[in-house]
């Protein structure tokens, strides 16, 4: 293929996109590999959304101690440093090209200029978005106030601006939870959380949060509508019933200046999908197999991107396999082509990845029940194999691991089941 | 001597006005307008249409039948000159029922009496063929080429830049409180800025023009609140190629398919009457937005999920007395011109009704116009880094960096796209910063995240280039700040 000559040209073994904790643990393990990496990420600063997570609850796997999120960002930024790998900020990646399987090549921009970064493999790392007001139906004015939690964090932890002072938050999982903290610890009074399903969607030690701040948590309710001239004034909040149908009559306002989303995330793949790669619409990441392969040859994904992870550790995890997946990719030109063991989602399985499996490695797979359940095992029929917890729920991604010669006596499909113990 | 004008209302009417008025040698044009930027009323939430002129009954509404026509061939104009993004794709106004095609037939016979060129009724393949994704049902429909879209707010916009740049004086933030007459002639506005004199007062208000032309002792109309709903989706979410209407009803043109200059497919709107003093109602409701999805529905079956929405919004048409535009100087008033009324296809006609006003002022009130020796029709449409090549990209980022670093993720506006931005809003008088602004001339906070990375960071642009503290900036102008203080402002005590 054609390189474009107008604009400068640079070439890699790999280049990674994002600089998160995946990008960075991607990029830290490329390097070790003896591969010739580049790291962009368009941020003026590596760590992705670690830097803005001041709370700590990071790195207990990983680094085997609790830290905030900028110091587990800047532990593996201090890695890169030490190993020399190649990065750059402010660079955003425009657009990705694939003409071949060891041909691919990443348009970004810099304030330095636009580039073309040739490489072999490319590991995509972007992390996610967050979902917004509109997207969850909220109806009313479109007035200033209405912040999806990870901006109301930027806003003060990165930038020191106070959003408001009377806060109604919604959703309960551990964004919202320590978001619902962080505004209680600057003064601001946090009249309600409200939670759509009729349980807290966050971790124990984050919903004893409500407690410590005596914030009202409002489960089975949906905030429906927003009104205020300006700025938010109230907002309308709902009952639902066991198939998230509104309950009328239960309406009531809540009187409040602001309104902050935290109602989940979505992987940011837009990039990959317009070069074809497929996508699980149950994870909202692209379908891989277990070298985090997607389905365009040589470009592989993790962190958020793959599937939403609720700890950073994974996340990590699922760098260094992108890029020992990238190694294999680059030495012996592809992944090679195999009957792949399709992974299946049985009982109360809401989401999995990876999706297919090669049996001549173990792996670690990454799942999500639908609805929460005590004492349960998690079975995989096909190979007996049985995992027993106590607890599961949705916002817990439960990590199974299966051996190698487990996959192996696996036919065609593997079906991965939560069900009463 | 120059004859000073003033127009009330920097909507698409009074800036088309702006413009054309602009033009003259004797005219002293001052643009007055109550919100911190232009484009904010009845212009900024529409279907952004440039109808076909087809729909009028000249009967019944002979100035909206003229008008819209007329305004529909200078846009094509405009466009170009003002560098207005644009599309010219056609509408389709279809058919599923066997009754429809009489509607149909009088469409067509309605359009060829307004001058309309290039109708017909398509069926069968042909139909297919324009709209794949139409639904089955529909069995023929009314191909109307020259309907097209703008960007509605950017129009304004343009409009306003390309009438400063050639003398208008535009005042911001200023509310006409009063109009002064004496002897029968009016004088002046009276403003919560002060007396700003005047020997001819254009009232292009929008949804208050009742309100202004009541302060010049008029009022013969009244004008009532008309809110359509919208949803907008996602830009991977395949729509239409061209404007899909439904056969119209006496009461409405129908919920519209199709997919904006931006990209986006959208649905609405539909009709909803509000009493005349909720004039300030702009909020969405869950019946409205129900409507909407199922007109959408009966021509575009296949609707994505609820999670590709990625914005609803609502507008407000000025429905006045009688239905018909406004548009005429007042005799018991001397030189009070009132441009009221004007509901949909106001967009469409604003070019239209420019001239005409233009008209008026030279056969009504015998003000002889005078061209200028220099007047500049262009204006250049400030950069949008998505739009440019890598090549282009590059250059431009090599003259400045600010280019190369993009803010808006989801729709890659660059740093530099928004320093213009704010140039620009300073160079029409904005004095009030806000993110609104920057977005409808950048686009940035208007793609698949909505602002919820961007709109930090453009907060941080604005207070620098303002000189402001980052949480006074605003949203949509004063009351709407992002912020109350900084960080430790409760903790402090301060009363924020
Ligand atoms: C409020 C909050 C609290 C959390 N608390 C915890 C906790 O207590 N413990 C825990 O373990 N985890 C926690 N997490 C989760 C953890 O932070 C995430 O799982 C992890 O950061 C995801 O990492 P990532 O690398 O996939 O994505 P990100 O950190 O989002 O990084 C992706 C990077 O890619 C960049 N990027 C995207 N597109 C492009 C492009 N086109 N060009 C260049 N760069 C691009 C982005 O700007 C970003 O910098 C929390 C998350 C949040 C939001
Ligand atoms: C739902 C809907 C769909 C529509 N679809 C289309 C379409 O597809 N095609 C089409 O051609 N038309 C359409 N229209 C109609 C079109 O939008 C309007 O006709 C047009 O925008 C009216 O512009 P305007 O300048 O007259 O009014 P406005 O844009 O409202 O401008 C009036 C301005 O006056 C200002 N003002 C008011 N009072 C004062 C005061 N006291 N002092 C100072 N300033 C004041 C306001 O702030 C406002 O900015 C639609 C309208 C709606 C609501």
């Amino acid at each position: 293929m054609e390189p474009m000559p107008q604009i400068p040209m640079l070439s890699y073994d790999v280049v990674v996109i994002g600089g998160g904790p995946a990008g960075m643990a991607a990029a830290v393990k490329a390097k070790e590999l003896g591969l010739n990496v580049l790291l962009l990420d368009e941020n003026d600063y590596l760590g992705g959304i670690l830097p803005q997570c001041i709370h700590p609850g990071f790195g207990l796997h990983y680094f085997k101690e609790e830290l905030t999120g900028p110091e587990f960002a800047s532990r593996l930024a201090r890695r890169m440093v030490e190993l020399g790998v190649e990065y750059r900020t402010s660079s955003r990646v425009l657009e990705i090209r694939n003409y071949s399987d060891l041909e691919k090549v990443v348009i970004f921009t810099s304030p330095a200029g636009v580039y073309q970064a040739w490489a072999k493999a490319i590991i995509y790392a972007a992390g996610a978005r967050e979902r917004h007001a509109f997207e969850i139906g909220i109806v009313g004015d479109r007035v200033a106030g209405i912040y999806t939690a990870g901006e109301a964090q930027t806003l003060m932890d990165v930038y020191g601006i106070l959003p408001g002072k009377e806060i109604v938050i919604v959703g309960s999982g551990d964004v919202g939870l320590i978001m619902a903290r962080r505004f209680a610890l600057e003064g601001a009074k946090v009249k309600a959380v409200v939670e759509l399903m009729p349980y807290p969607g966050g971790l124990a030690r984050n919903v004893m949060i409500l407690k410590d701040f005596n914030i009202p948590l409002y489960l089975s309710h949906k905030v429906v509508e927003v009104r205020g001239r300006g700025r938010v004034q109230r907002v309308k909040v709902v009952k639902v019933d066991e198939n998230f149908n509104e309950v009328p009559g239960s309406e009531f306002w809540i009187e409040a200046d602001t309104l902050v989303i935290s109602a989940g995330l979505v992987p940011s793949v837009k990039k990959l999908k317009k070069i074809g790669v497929e996508i699980d619409p149950a994870t909202g990441g692209p379908i891989v197999n277990d070298r985090l392969e997607t389905s365009v040859p040589g470009i592989f994904v993790a962190g958020n991107s793959l599937l939403i992870n609720d700890l950073v550790d994974y996340v990590a995890e699922q760098g260094e396999l992108a890029a020992e997946a990238a190694k294999e990719f680059i030495d012996k030109g592809g992944i090679e082509s195999r009957n792949w063991v399709k992974v299946e989602k049985g009982e109360n399985v809401r989401l999995i990845a990876p999706h297919y499996l090669s049996g001549d490695r173990d792996v670690h797979l990454y799942l999500r029940v639908a609805r929460p359940m005590e004492d349960v095992e998690v079975r995989v029929p096909e190979i007996g194999k049985r995992l027993r917890l106590p607890v599961v729920k949705p916002a817990e991604m439960i990590r199974l691991k299966l051996k190698a010669e487990e996959i192996q006596k696996a036919g065609e499909k593997l079906t991965v089941e939560v069900v009463g113990a | 001597m120059k004859t000073r004008v003033a127009i009330i209302g920097a909507g698409i009417s009074g800036a088309s006005i702006a413009r054309v008025l602009s033009r003259y040698e004797n005219l002293e044009v001052h643009l007055i307008e109550k919100a911190p930027d232009v484009g904010w009323g009845v212009s900024k939430a529409n279907t952004a249409l440039i109808h076909g002129g087809y729909d009028d009954d000249p009967e019944k509404y002979p100035v909206r039948a003229r008008l819209c026509i007329r305004g529909n061939r200078i846009w094509h104009q405009w466009v170009k000159e003002l560098q207005i993004a644009h599309v010219w794709n056609g509408a389709l106004i279809v058919a599923t029922k066997e009754e429809d095609f009489d509607e149909l037939e009088k469409l067509l016979e309605r359009g060829r009496k307004n001058g309309v060129p290039e109708m017909r009724i398509v069926e069968g393949d042909e139909l297919f063929h324009l709209e794949p994704g139409l639904t089955k049902e529909a069995i023929g429909a009314l191909w109307v080429p020259i309907v097209g879209q703008i960007a509605p707010i950017p129009a304004v916009i343009a409009l306003v830049e390309n009438a400063v740049a050639n003398g208008v004086k535009t005042h911001l933030e200023t509310e006409v409180t009063g109009i002064k007459v004496e002897n029968g002639e009016v004088k002046g506005v009276e403003t919560n800025n002060g007396f700003i004199e005047a020997d001819i007062v254009i009232n292009a208000a929008g949804l208050y023009a009742d309100k202004i032309a009541r302060m010049a002792g008029i009022d013969y109309f009244e004008i009532h609140p008309r809110k359509g709903e919208y949803y907008l989706f996602d830009d991977d979410v395949p729509g239409p190629r061209r404007v899909l209407f439904p056969t119209p009803t006496p009461v409405s043109k129908g919920i519209v398919v199709t997919t904006e200059v931006s990209g986006h497919m959208m649905i609405g709107p539909n009709a909803q009457d509000l009493p005349p003093e909720e004039k300030e109602d702009f909020a969405t409701t869950e019946e409205g937005l129900r409507e909407v999805w199922e007109g959408a529905r009966k021509l575009w079956p296949n609707l994505p999920p609820k999670s590709k929405v990625i914005r609803t919004f609502a507008g407000l048409r000025p429905e006045p007395t009688g239905g018909d535009f406004i548009i005429k100087a007042e005799e018991e008033v001397q030189g009070f011109i009132n441009v009221a009324g004007i509901r949909s296809p106001g967009l469409t006609s604003a070019p239209a009704i420019a001239y005409e006003v233009a008209e008026i002022i030279q056969r009504d009130l015998g003000v002889k116009l005078v061209e200028k020796e220099r007047w500049n029709p262009y204006r250049k449409e400030i950069t949008h880094f998505f739009m440019l090549p890598p090549e282009k990209a590059n250059e431009m980022v090599k003259r400045n960096p600010a280019y190369g670093k993009i803010v808006c993720r989801c729709n890659h506006v660059s740093e530099g796209d928004i320093l213009e931005a704010i140039e620009r809003m300073k160079f029409i008088g904005v004095k009030t910063p806000s993110v609104d602004s920057v977005k409808f001339r950048t686009k940035a906070t208007t793609g698949t995240c909505q602002g919820s990375f961007c709109r930090p960071r453009i907060v941080q642009l604005l207070a620098r280039e303002y000189g402001v503290e980052p949480w006074k900036i605003t949203l949509k102008g004063r009351g709407s700040e992002i912020g109350i203080g900084d960080v430790k402002a409760l903790l402090r005590g301060d009363e924020a």
